[in-house]
């Protein structure tokens, strides 16, 4: 064991304790936190694999821009508190599928990357931009247009209709 | 140098968290995040590969860039379609918005 991998194993247990307590948590605000914290573990592990662009964008996007978001959209809609009101009855066979997809899962890649190692090395910001705009032109100005769409698309949505004159 | 392992358990728990949540919860916005959580795991793995296969291209880590932009677009329009559940139903409760049922 690596101290590399002795970090990375301790920050994969806070990510996956608040992952845990994020979909059982019986407070919406309190979800919205452990989320939080999961999202700020996984950008610590995008440091650890040495993708540090990834790790702001990650920090910069989903911390500082998509949790806000769902803040204000909880806040804006009031939600009842309490296991019963915020979990359905399915809990039980939902917690048997999502046990069974986990190990099915570790059990696959543990036969076909059992021993890998991933190698030293680190991807720098200017190979993503280098590739970004040699190579994945084209699907980087698609995605900037469905940005730009789904802008217009949540701004048409969620204004409020004009009483009729 | 880092077993491969380690980032694609990690990737596995909390994708298998997402799945949880998007089956037992039945406030929108907690769907909302928990398929954010799924997508978390799969940009986990697209990193993990991507350093794992030593891509020169780095294809891995700009699809993951890809799919935070796209998270980003779909929790736009998922939280704008929510608010406007919520202003015509007063409830964001997924078990009884069951209009376009049959």
């Amino acid at each position: 064991m690596s101290g590399q991998e002795v970090l990375f194993g301790v920050v994969a247990l806070i990510g996956s304790l608040a992952a845990l307590r994020m979909v059982t948590s019986s407070n919406v605000i309190h979800a919205a936190l452990y989320l939080v914290v999961t999202l700020a573990s996984v950008g610590a592990a995008y440091i650890l694999l040495a993708a540090e662009f990834l790790a702001w964008v990650q920090i910069l996007i989903y911390v500082g821009a998509i949790v806000v978001l769902l803040l204000f959209a909880l806040m804006l809609t009031k939600a009842p508190i309490g296991r019963d009101t915020l979990d359905n009855q399915q809990r039980g066979l939902a917690a048997v599928v999502g046990i069974v997809i986990l190990f099915g899962l570790t059990i696959l890649l543990q036969g076909a990357f059992g021993g890998k190692r991933i190698p030293t090395g680190v991807t720098r910001a200017s190979d993503i931009g280098a590739s970004l705009f040699h190579s994945y032109v084209i699907p980087f100005e698609v995605v900037s247009v469905l940005l730009l769409a789904a802008l217009v698309g949540a701004v048409v949505l969620a204004r409020k209709e004009e009483a009729p004159e | 140098m880092i077993r491969l392992m380690f980032p694609l358990v990690f990737a596995g728990i909390l994708f298998s968290a997402g799945v949880y949540g998007v089956l037992a919860r039945r406030n929108a916005v907690l769907v909302l995040m928990s398929i954010e959580l799924m997508l978390n795991a799969v940009n986990i793995n697209l990193v993990a590969f991507s350093r794992y296969l030593h891509d020169a291209l780095a294809s891995g880590q700009v699809f993951a860039l890809f799919v935070i932009t796209v998270a980003a677009a779909e929790i736009g329009i998922g939280l704008a379609i929510v608010i406007i559940l919520y202003r015509n139903r007063e409830t964001i409760d997924v078990d009884k918005v069951n209009l376009l049922k049959w």
